[in-house]
């Protein structure tokens, strides 16, 4: 299995054998990611850090990884105060900024910047999120999370909430869920249910799945609920949104009904989906799923960069 | 005597059984109308045929290489390429859709990077033949309407 000089922009661009190794390779980075131990497997390495769109974890998860692994980190968090303020292209921006590092990790608004960026540059590009597109990063460390947890990835009957149609997040890990034969219950009001085209491809794909509208009724036998935030601007009738909001809160009653061991998961920001009374319970995942996201991308950027085969 | 819509070419190619209506959207294409120099082209559109009605493209002393033309499979797909020497058909094949389309259609997504003002051209990939479905190769969005992302 060779990662040296890979580009990551989307999950399908890696096999089942692929994702299990990069998940073992962050299980061994986890002393790291603590600061347990120390390690220089990255020293000389430069990591250009190109976000163009606000973010905290990706962007900060990413930086924290290469610095645990003595690697040093260049780039920007806005856009504003770069040369694209300027007229300049993404296609030129990415050609100079490779010439100043080793590893790209870019978060663009446009879908397919990514790909675009991976076209242009000889460095490895990760792609960090693009507009509605493809969040790889985020998709291995919720795998990643699942297996922690749960100890596998296929043997869970794992609960999709919230926004599915317009979420990112959602259809990657419906994809990648479906690669490793997990079943999946999604549940949305009927206007955010996941779009056909995941659902026939994760179908193709030999996954059991169900759909939902009725969160209390669809909970009870999962072990895994990931639930996403449903935007206000989805809705054109404030009302209807407040209705949905109410009916789709993750709270210790719903949980109390469910699985002893099942599992909460968000990929945050979180607004209204889950009450704050579950942050202490040992349902909630998510705390620790925000961590999960510095060992999973200390194993890519390792990977990429060939520290690590 | 039957009468004839077009006469018959000397030397050329004639593309056949296209998709009626859509001779024109062939024409622009194949941007044979750029640099033809003093070639006769003509195009008929709805003509009866055996099964039913089509659209002819005929371009004199010109012979289109297969991969010239088998861009235009994406808007008619069953259209037949027909090189002609000395008034007989000397060779005749079928469109065939390439696995990459470039250039030629637009995604329909406005926030798609192939839609801004970056270096590149738009890109598909053919997801399946029969029915034509091709999808965004930077996006990965599938194009719905084929023949109206026509650039």
């Amino acid at each position: 299995m060779n990662f040296k000089g890979r580009d990551i922009v989307s999950i399908k661009d890696l096999t089942e054998d692929e994702i299990l190794h990069i998940l073992d390779v962050a299980d061994g980075m986890i002393p790291i990611a603590r600061g347990e131990e120390k390690s220089d497997l990255l020293k000389g390495k430069i990591m250009a850090s190109l976000f163009f769109e606000p973010s905290t974890r990706t962007r900060l998860s990413f930086e924290a990884a290469m610095k645990r692994l003595g690697g040093n980190v260049i780039g920007f968090a806005q856009p504003g105060a770069t040369s694209m303020q300027k007229g300049e292209s993404l296609a030129d921006t990415i050609r100079t900024a490779e010439s100043y590092c080793d590893v790209i990790v870019m978060r663009h608004p446009q879908e397919g910047s990514a790909r675009m960026a991976a076209e242009f540059a000889s460095v490895p590009i990760i792609n960090g999120g693009d507009g509605a597109g493809h969040h790889p990063t985020q998709c291995l460390l919720d795998l990643f999370t699942i297996r922690e947890e749960k100890g596998s990835i296929g043997e869970n009957k794992v609960a999709l909430v919230g926004d599915l149609k317009y979420g990112r997040t959602v259809h990657s890990l419906a994809y990648a869920l479906a690669l490793f034969k997990a079943e999946m219950v999604f549940i949305a009001p009927e206007q955010l249910q996941m779009p056909p085209e995941v659902v026939e491809e994760c179908k193709a794909m030999g996954a059991p799945i169900s759909f939902e509208t009725d969160l209390e009724e669809a909970t009870g036998d999962v072990d895994v609920i990931y639930v996403t935030r449903i935007q206000k601007e989805r809705f054109p009738d404030p009302e209807e949104y407040n209705k949905v909001v109410g009916i789709y809160e993750i709270n210790s009653r719903i949980l109390g009904k469910g699985k002893k061991d099942v599992i909460v998961m968000h990929p945050l920001p979180r607004v209204y989906e889950i009450a704050p009374e579950v942050d202490g319970t040992k349902y909630a995942a998510y705390f620790r799923q925000a961590f999960n996201g510095v060992p999973v991308r200390m194993a890519l950027l390792s990977l990429v960069l060939g520290g690590i085969e | 005597m039957k009468e004839l819509k077009i006469q018959p070419i000397r030397n050329g190619t004639v593309i056949d059984h296209i998709t009626p209506g859509c001779a024109l959207k062939v024409l622009r294409i194949l941007r044979i109308t750029e640099g033809t120099g003093d070639s006769i082209i003509s195009a008929v559109m709805n003509v009866d045929s055996k099964k039913r009605k089509k659209d002819i493209v005929k371009i004199e002393n010109r012979e289109l290489k297969a991969s010239e033309v088998d861009k235009i499979a994406l808007i008619a797909p069953n259209a037949t390429i027909n090189i002609i020497r000395d008034y007989e058909v000397k060779e005749k094949h079928r469109v065939v859709v390439p696995d990459e389309i470039v250039g030629i259609v637009k995604c329909a997504n406005p926030n798609c990077v192939s839609n801004s003002r970056e270096p590149i051209k738009s890109r598909f990939v053919v997801k399946s033949r029969e029915p034509l479905r091709i999808k965004c190769f930077y996006c990965e969005r599938e194009l719905e309407d084929i023949s109206a992302g026509i650039v």
